[in-house]
């Protein structure tokens, strides 16, 4: 089923329900440090991006979030997929076993590391990269992977002649799109991000949040966004969560937050940042 | 035919009689004595108990003639014996406290309770080669009977433990595994890591502690307490109910303090590394303890970046029987894999006919 | 002739009384047979066993030995073969050690043998049911070069997570046109566990696939044991549009003139003069008995 398709029997029951319940989440390492009684609701298609400065809690959040790390008390429910065996039914993660865990992972999730050596595998070509995911779902036949792999590659803005190249070979840019591609080609409905321009130069960031802003619209993912680059945030959510000392401290429309920001820290933050 | 490995019989049993001579050296020599080995090499017979795990000095010592001088082989040797050695009881926990002291020193303290005992050591000596053994020349005799001490000797880091600086170590009653009887699983409990520990090689353990002390999972480590000398083994017979001692073994223990930051939930304390080897055996109980300390990294919550403190990749390659057996056995033929790979290679190098493309 | 007019061999050595019947103590067998028990109840998949030191050196057969030294009874026959060949050094050895420890008859023939332990080949005569294989395993994890954490590879295996092998051999048709594993190649058994076959060559794997024989895996320094009952299904990893195949000669054996058998290279002289023979020692000896020959 390709991406159009997905969203043609997807939209008219999905859209309305959310597709990730988030209930009285924490987890501490020390006196506000990690995050605590985070709770809010995702819809399919919504962007949430996450700022605050480093140390506030948002990178145990999304491990939290992703079924990386059990929390200390909360839960997290996710809406399957229709097309799961048990079609539309909600899984409290941390209740699943870790065999469902790791099979939502490889299937309707994706998860994009800031540092894109975390997230390939850099011992193997982009063609195989963008083909695990595929593979690990069965899939067995090779010029179907062969063809998947030119097509991603295609999708996130790689010469196709380069699938049989090493990651190691690629500029930092490319091996985040290619971490992207790797992610996307099971056709995930959730995707999270750790800063994902984090490790790059200013120019090469503009042209990958132009690119993913294009796939995210273009195949309707849910995505959290780890950041704390406030024109990242700007560019790509929909609804921010700013974070401090492990509490959610405001909560609203990117544009309201960024623009009109309520609690004093959300108003440090913005003011600390050039306007455009 | 021409057949190069195919040697057979009769090769084996010339290989074996040459192996004979070999040892065996040049027989105008007096032949070396196994009691000769038991008394005038202690420290190489402490080595091949402790890796071989059985303590009896005069088999160590008839495997350290039969292997030529070669400790591994003779570890190995040791080991084969013991595994056919029926147990009839478990001995209790071993009293180190109650040690009989031949040496014991203390780094972190300048005195301590019961004092500081020098004792055989090559510490402190200058290492120039003495030709008076050579010349054969006739030990003139201890001096002084080494005075052993009779006074209490508490342990240093017991001292610390009653003021609260050092973690205390909690003995959950558990029954213990034996790694020698059961297949050791990962994560290892510290009892399985210790005896892994206790039966892995030196040389290994003493380059993964120093490489701790270079920075390669560094934990800042200082030498509480060694002590050598003799401990009473006890057992309890079912039939008797009351424990008796069986005789006393020599043994070498070393206790690491190192420091720790403290975390969420706990003020900064002294952690503590645990080495110990039959006979006096210094270096690989330091090594021993480094290492100890390294691998509880997960259990402070520090970061597990380097190797000393990676458990499987510690405990997996630490025994010299195991790595000296897999290391060698490529000695053995493996011309069909071999042959496989040469047919594969060829295959490889001629132009393909149907491009991956 | 053939195995069935042949009398059954005979122990030609004496046990040594000095040990327990094939040394180990009858506790350690029982041990061991309890795991092999769950092995074949679970086929493929790695049982972690209580391996004992054996007096030969770990990584020389220990694991395929106390798996022998386990399921040998006095009636048994044994064959030993390393390479194939039942002359090789370390099949000598360890028929030596079986021989005095337990006082079986030991065979260089196949069809008598039932007990066979091998090292890196299945033999060519096919085996029947009453006949066990015991393999000796250098390294039993098949995904252990991808994954050396063992905590990973096992929960790898219980949540059937094998996606990663398909890369490796991606990876090769990308790079050479072909999947370029040559001896132990990967097996899926009973559709579920992936398994390594020990060292053989892919040559043989097609003949664990519903074989009649009990195929028993020893790991001695890894302390794992596995195994493959009769007739069970083993198939090589592979992809629909580059499916497993085995290697072909050109050639035949210089003395037996077999097409079909794993042949061993031989280098003749200092120009590089090369020959071809059966690895399998006695089936080339079987087929010459029969009055094969080379050319």
């Amino acid at each position: 089923m390709n991406a159009a398709q997905q969203i043609d029997r997807d939209a008219v029951s999905d859209r309305t329900q959310p597709l990730l319940k988030v209930r009285g989440l924490t987890k501490l390492y020390g006196p506000e440090k990690g995050c605590q009684d985070v709770s809010f609701e995702l819809y399919p298609g919504e962007v949430l991006g996450i700022v605050g400065e480093s140390g506030s809690g948002k990178s145990t959040l999304l491990s939290l979030l992703s079924g990386r790390c059990p929390p200390d008390s909360g839960v997290i429910d996710y809406r399957l997929a229709d097309t799961h065996k048990s079609a539309g039914q909600w899984l409290d993660l941390y209740s699943a076993s870790e065999a469902e865990r790791r099979t939502l992972l490889r299937t309707e999730w994706g998860f994009v590391e800031q540092n894109p050596r975390d997230g390939l595998r850099m011992a193997v070509s982009a063609g195989a990269n963008i083909g695990e995911r595929l593979m690990a779902q069965g899939v067995r036949n090779y010029q179907a992977l062969r063809a998947a792999g030119l097509d991603w590659l295609n999708q996130v803005e790689i010469d196709p002649a380069r699938i049989d190249d090493l990651p190691r070979t690629f500029s930092g840019g490319m091996q985040q799109r290619l971490q992207i591609a790797r992610n996307l080609v099971s056709g995930p409905r959730l995707v999270f991000m750790d800063e994902p321009t984090g490790g790059l130069d200013v120019s090469v960031q503009a042209r990958l949040l132009d690119l993913m802003r294009g796939l995210v619209r273009e195949l309707d993912l849910a995505v959290v966004i780890v950041t704390h680059d406030l024109a990242v945030a700007r560019l790509l959510a929909d609804r921010l969560m700013v974070m401090r000392r492990s509490h959610v401290v405001e909560t609203g429309l990117t544009d309201q937050i960024l623009d009109d920001p309520q609690h004093p820290y959300s108003q440090l933050l913005v003011s600390s940042v050039l306007q455009p | 035919m021409y057949v190069a490995v195919k040697g057979g019989e009769q090769a084996i049993d010339n290989a074996h009689k040459l192996l004979a001579k070999q040892r065996r050296g040049d027989t105008s020599v007096a032949e070396l004595g196994v009691e000769q080995i038991r008394q005038q090499l202690p420290l190489a017979v402490a080595r091949v108990m402790t890796e071989g795990s059985l303590y009896d000095a005069e088999l160590a010592a008839l495997a350290i003639k039969q292997s030529a001088g070669d400790l591994v082989e003779a570890i190995f040797l040791l080991r084969a014996y013991r595994t056919t050695l029926t147990r009839f009881s478990a001995s209790l926990p071993i009293d180190t406290s109650a040690m009989q002291l031949n040496r014991r020193l203390s780094a972190t303290f300048k005195d301590v309770p019961g004092g500081q005992l020098l004792g055989p050591t090559f510490d402190y000596t200058h290492r120039l080669l003495d030709f008076t053994l050579l010349a054969e020349g006739e030990f003139p005799g201890p001096e002084a009977q080494a005075d052993a001490a009779v006074q209490d000797c508490p342990r240093v880091l017991g001292l610390l433990a009653k003021e609260g600086l050092i973690k205390e170590e909690q003995d959950t009653g558990a029954p213990v595994a034996d790694i020698t009887r059961e297949p050791l699983e990962y994560p290892a409990s510290r009892a399985e890591r210790l005896q892994a520990l206790a039966r892995g090689d030196e040389g290994f353990l003493l380059a993964l502690g120093y490489s701790t002390q270079r920075g390669y999972g560094r934990n800042h480590p200082f030498a509480g307490e060694i002590r050598v000398g003799e401990v009473e083994v006890w057992i309890e017979p079912e039939e008797l109910g009351f424990p008796i001692s069986i005789g006393a073994i020599e043994l070498t223990e070393c206790e690491m303090v190192n420091q720790f930051v403290g975390s969420a939930t706990e003020l900064p304390q002294f952690t503590r590394g645990y080495g110990l080897a039959f006979g006096h055996a210094e270096r690989k109980a330091m090594g021993m303890a480094l290492v100890d300390r390294s691998l509880r990294a997960g259990e402070y919550s520090e970061e597990i970046v380097s190797p000393a403190q990676q458990e499987e990749f510690v405990l997996a390659h630490c025994d010299n029987v195991e790595a000296a057996g897999f290391v060698s056995h490529l000695k053995l033929p493996h011309y069909v894999d071999f042959q496989a790979e040469l047919e594969l290679i060829r295959k490889l190098r001629k132009p393909s006919k149907e491009p991956a493309q | 002739m053939n195995a069935a007019t042949q009398p059954r061999p005979q122990p030609q050595t004496p046990r040594d009384e000095a040990y327990n019947f094939a040394y180990l103590d009858e506790q350690t067998k029982r041990m061991i047979r309890r795991g092999l028990l769950k092995a074949v109840a679970i086929p493929g998949y790695q049982v972690p066993f209580g391996g004992r030191e054996m007096p030969l050196p770990y990584g020389w057969g220990t694991g395929g030995m106390q798996l022998t030294a386990a399921i040998l009874g006095a009636e048994d026959v044994l064959k030993v073969i390393d390479q194939g060949a039942d002359d090789t050094t370390n099949a000598v050895s360890i028929r030596r050690f079986f021989a005095r420890t337990a006082g079986v008859a030991t065979t260089e023939r196949t069809p008598e043998a039932t007990i066979i332990q091998t090292r890196h080949r299945i033999p060519e005569t096919p085996l029947h049911a009453d006949q066990i294989m015991v393999y000796q395993v250098p390294i039993p994890e098949p995904l252990r070069f991808i994954e050396p954490s063992e905590t990973e590879t096992r929960t790898m295996h219980a949540l059937n997570d094998y996606g990663v092998m398909h890369v490796k051999l991606y990876e090769d048709i990308a790079t050479f046109g072909h999947i370029a594993t040559a001896y132990a190649y990967p097996v899926t058994v009973d559709e579920r566990y992936v398994m390594d076959p020990s060292p053989i060559p892919k040559f043989d794997n097609p003949k664990l696939d519903m074989s009649s024989a009990l195929m028993l895996f020893g790991a001695g320094r890894e302390k794992r044991l596995y195994a493959v009952p009769p007739f069970t299904r083993v198939t090589s990893l592979d992809f629909e549009d580059h499916p497993f195949e085995v290697q072909k000669w050109e050639h035949s054996c210089a003395i037996c003139g077999s097409h079909d058998s794993f042949l061993d290279e031989l280098i003749l002289d200092d120009q590089g003069t090369q020959s071809f023979v059966c690895s399998d020692t006695d089936y080339c000896a079987q087929r010459v008995s029969q009055g094969r020959a080379g050319q």
